[in-house]
This record gives C-alpha cells, structure tokens and sequence, in this order.
C-alpha cells in the first residue's frame, strides 16, 4: 500500500535581499509503499535535508505534490494547511534532527516525555517511557533530572533522539540522526529503527554513515543537482 | 449576526483550507480594521485560532501587534470586523456587535490578558491573592473561604510562592508580578490567553522559567493563547503558527518553524535574519 506518493516535487529558496532564487532539487518524483525505508543520498548541498524539510513542511517546497496516505485520509503535504500540518506532527509524522534546540529550565525528562504528553499520555506512563528510552541510548540515569543545555554534544543527541523516537509515528523523517554519536550509541540507533520497521513505520533518512543502517534498506534515491538519479529497489 | 464572510483572506493563497482538522475554531476574527485618526493602526486583520493552540504575533514597533491584542479583549471597538468565539451562549455572534455590559462579561469570563507592563494589569497596593480574588468578585462571588481558595489554586498553578500571596505587588520581582498577573488571568478558567510581551523587561532566567510556566499551563488547561512578542526565540518556545506584521497588516502566516527557517516574504526574511 503506497503511503506517500511525490510528484514533480521541487524547492528553491527565494533570497530577497539577493534578488534570486537558489535551487535546491528539482522535478522529483517517487512513492514509497508502507513500511519501506527509503535512503536518501547525494553530495553536500545538494538538497537532502530540504527535501526532508520540506516534507515535514519546515520548508514549505515551491511546486509539486506529496500525497500523504493519513489515517484521516489523502493529503497533499506541499499544500495541507497549517493546522493539519499540526495534527500529522501530533500524530503520525516524526522528524529526527542531528540538533536539538534545548528549553532552558526543562529536564532531559520531561523534554523526552513531553510528545507523549501533548498527545494526552499519562504524566506517570509518559515520564516511564522516557525514563526507558534514554537509558537505551546509554543516557546516564544520573542526568535525566538535568537541563540539556549543560550536556555534551554527544548527550544532547541521545535526548534528542529519545525525544524524536518516544511517540508511536507512521513515517518518520531521519535527517543524519547518527551525525555527533560514538558506535556505541549508533548501534543502539540501528537497533531501534530496526525495531521501528518491524513495527511496520515507514521511514525516509539521510545517513552519515549508511553502511550501518543497510539491512534496513528498502530503495534509495540518489540526488545530484537538477538531474536526479533513481535507484529505488 | 452570523459571519458569513469566507476564510480566503487567512490562507496565503497557496495553501487550502483544513481538510483533516474537523473542529471549529475557538477564536476567529475577520478582516479587522482600526484607526487612530487618519492612521490605520489595524487594516484588514483576519486570524483563527483552535483549542490548546498558540499563535504568535511577530512585527516591529507600531505594526499593530498590540492593538489587535487589544481588540480581540474587547477593550476596544475596531472601524470594521467580526470576531467571534465558539462558546454556548455566543455561537456565530459577532462579539462587537453585543452591548459594553455583554461586552465585558465575555472577556470576564472567557478571555486572560497578561501585559507586558504590570501596571497595567494589576493594583499594586492591593495584596497579590486580593488582585487574584477580583477575578471572582466580577461574577459575583463573595464567599470568602471560596476567593481565597481560587486565589490559591491559581497562583499555586502560575507557581507564584504562596508563602508571599499576600504581599503587594509592588513589593515583588517583575518576573513575580507576571506570575500574578498569570493567575488572575486563569483565576476563572478561561479558553483564551492573550499575552502582550509577557516577559520582555525579565532576566533571561527568569524569563525561561516564565515561559515553562506557560508552556505547562497551557498544555493542561488546554488554553488558546495569542502571544505577541518580539523576541523570536520566545516565539519558538511557546508558538505553534506565526502571524508576521508591517504597518497594521498581516504579511505572512504559517507554522512557527516554517516561517522562522523559510521565510517567504522580504520583511520576514530581514527580521529573521536581524536576530543575533
């Protein structure tokens, strides 16, 4: 069953003060079926991680679609409104950033917890599933009472990833997740997406170090400027 | 008075409307216009928002921001508009059209307003729980075992240090006062939470834990909020869709993270890239 369906899918950022477009990718189209991992590779610069954003709708992409197959019916996610670009983020879209952006004053906890809890989790059952979570990706139980803006580069991209991976999503947008972490860390990484997929969660990702994660690997598409190369299956 | 104008003016013309989301929205304002004279402080403003929703209005000085603040708590008549709030007694009725007296029971009852200055919110003689407190009075509660248990409860959820609820406001920290002026705002449970620059002026510690405070009640009380600020990074904190404005109108809208890392329009751009 096809679960995202892009067309034509194109983004270029429009720099006023510049008086010009800077194109990213162009003219992109593929499906990607429920359940496939879909790794995305190309050279730097070359538009993987907008067209990650631009899925998420952080970016919002220039032309084209992207059918999104939701379990409140199709979308187009290039066009949805704001608000249920909100209700996919609450329910079924999950976006992994290699950075987390800390909230001053908010524990590793509670800032692992906290999707659980805007999606009516219990604070006890939200703040159980954290506490398992981190201590998956070997954050030390003595830190979770802490803030992250203390932590080391490292930390703060297992709360991070705690974070991004806690709620149960459809499909989920993994943008260099492993970029600052040590084997370790990465293997517990591999294993969980492997858990995630069995689990039937469709997933998109640009990978660092792909070579860990190609078991998982359903297709790929291959980025390279305006002409982009498919390689799917 | 049923609104019967359609939505087009909210969606930047590219987007459609929503599909998925089958609710009504808590607050919906159309095509506000106010002005001061021959100066359009407010021109053609439309913004909806939903239940446990916050939307955030960026802009410079003078943009208008806080008049249509003012606006939406009915403090102020606009020269043309509708707004409406999806509550029993007021379904599809246009809340400028409705009496002063009507006028100010629906703000009393329905709408939090937190200012920037605390003066303007507060009386600062009056004891902290007795500002709270006059919240209730206005409904006319005078029981006083119930105003000082709703003075507490709210303080307590604004985490204002009950030990000093009793102190004046005048004697506390500005980032105390914006805990009690929180309280009062939330002492009769309302939807909706009107922030003008609340922690502006506040030390960046205190204004972090000012923020988590609202950011914690407004996820359990499910509250509405409409936050203007001109800090971009509070924006990013607490806001879930942005609201961009120059010169009285509305420029771009969008999801905060959207307009904050793509932004569309020229002056958009310029201001997110001012940030330091």
């Amino acid at each position: 069953m096809i679960l995202l369906d892009v067309q034509h899918f194109t983004k270029q950022f429009y720099v006023h003060h510049l008086g010009r477009a800077i194109p990213s990718f162009y003219d992109l189209s593929f499906t990607l079926d429920e359940g496939q991992f879909l790794l995305v590779t190309g050279a730097n610069g070359v538009g993987k991680s907008t067209l990650l954003r631009c899925l998420y709708r952080t970016y919002l992409p220039s032309s084209g679609s992207a059918i999104y197959h939701s379990q409140h019916g199709p979308i187009d996610l290039a066009h949805a409104a704001d608000v249920d670009v909100m209700l996919l983020r609450r329910e079924e879209l999950g976006f992994v950033t290699q950075f987390l952006r800390p909230r001053p004053r908010v524990s590793a906890l509670d800032l692992v917890a906290e999707p659980l809890l805007i999606s009516g989790t219990p604070l006890d059952d939200a703040r159980a599933a954290a506490e398992e979570l981190l201590s998956d990706f070997g954050v030390r139980p003595e830190l979770w009472a802490a803030y992250p803006s203390t932590f080391s580069g490292g930390e703060q991209q297992r709360v991070n990833l705690a974070r991004a991976l806690i709620a149960p999503r459809r499909l989920l947008l993994l943008d260099e997740p492993t970029a600052s972490l040590d084997a370790a860390a990465r293997a517990s990484l591999t294993r969980r997406l492997a858990e995630l997929k069995t689990l039937g969660v469709t997933m998109i990702g640009v990978f660092h170090y792909p070579q860990e994660i190609q078991a998982l690997v359903d297709g790929e598409i291959v980025l390279q400027g305006e002409a982009i190369l498919d390689v799917a299956n | 008075m049923a609104i019967s104008k359609p939505l087009s003016a909210l969606s930047n013309g590219r987007l459609e409307t929503a599909r998925l989301l089958h609710e009504t929205p808590l607050l919906r304002a159309m095509a506000l216009t106010k002005r001061y004279g021959r100066i359009a402080a407010v021109e053609d403003v439309s913004l909806e928002v939903y239940a446990g929703e916050v939307l955030g209005i960026v802009g410079e000085s003078g943009s208008g921001k806080s008049t249509v603040l003012r606006l939406l708590n009915l403090e102020e008549l606009p020269d043309a508009g509708e707004y409406q709030l999806d509550l029993p007694d007021y379904t599809d009725e246009n809340l400028f059209e409705l009496d002063r007296f009507a006028r100010r029971e629906v703000a009393a009852l329905h709408i939090g307003m937190v200012y920037q200055n605390p003066h303007l919110g507060l009386r600062m003689r009056y004891t902290s729980s007795g500002n709270v407190a006059e919240r209730l009075l206005m409904t006319g509660e005078r029981e006083y075992a119930v105003l000082r248990q709703v003075a507490r409860e709210s303080l307590s959820a604004s985490e204002f240090p009950l030990d000093r609820m009793d102190d004046p406001p005048r004697v506390l920290s500005g980032g105390m006062q914006q805990r009690v002026q929180l309280a009062k705002a939330i002492a009769l449970r309302p939807r909706i939470l009107l922030l003008d620059e609340p922690t502006t002026g506040l030390d960046v510690s205190v204004q972090a834990a000012v923020l988590d405070t609202l950011k914690r009640l407004q996820r359990d009380l499910r509250l509405a909020m409409i936050l203007v600020s001109h800090d971009l990074g509070v924006i990013r904190t607490l806001a879930d869709r942005v609201m961009v404005m120059r010169g009285g109108r509305v420029i771009e809208m969008g999801l905060t993270d959207q307009v904050l890392d793509d932004p569309q329009h020229a002056y958009t751009q310029q201001l997110v890239h001012a940030k330091l």
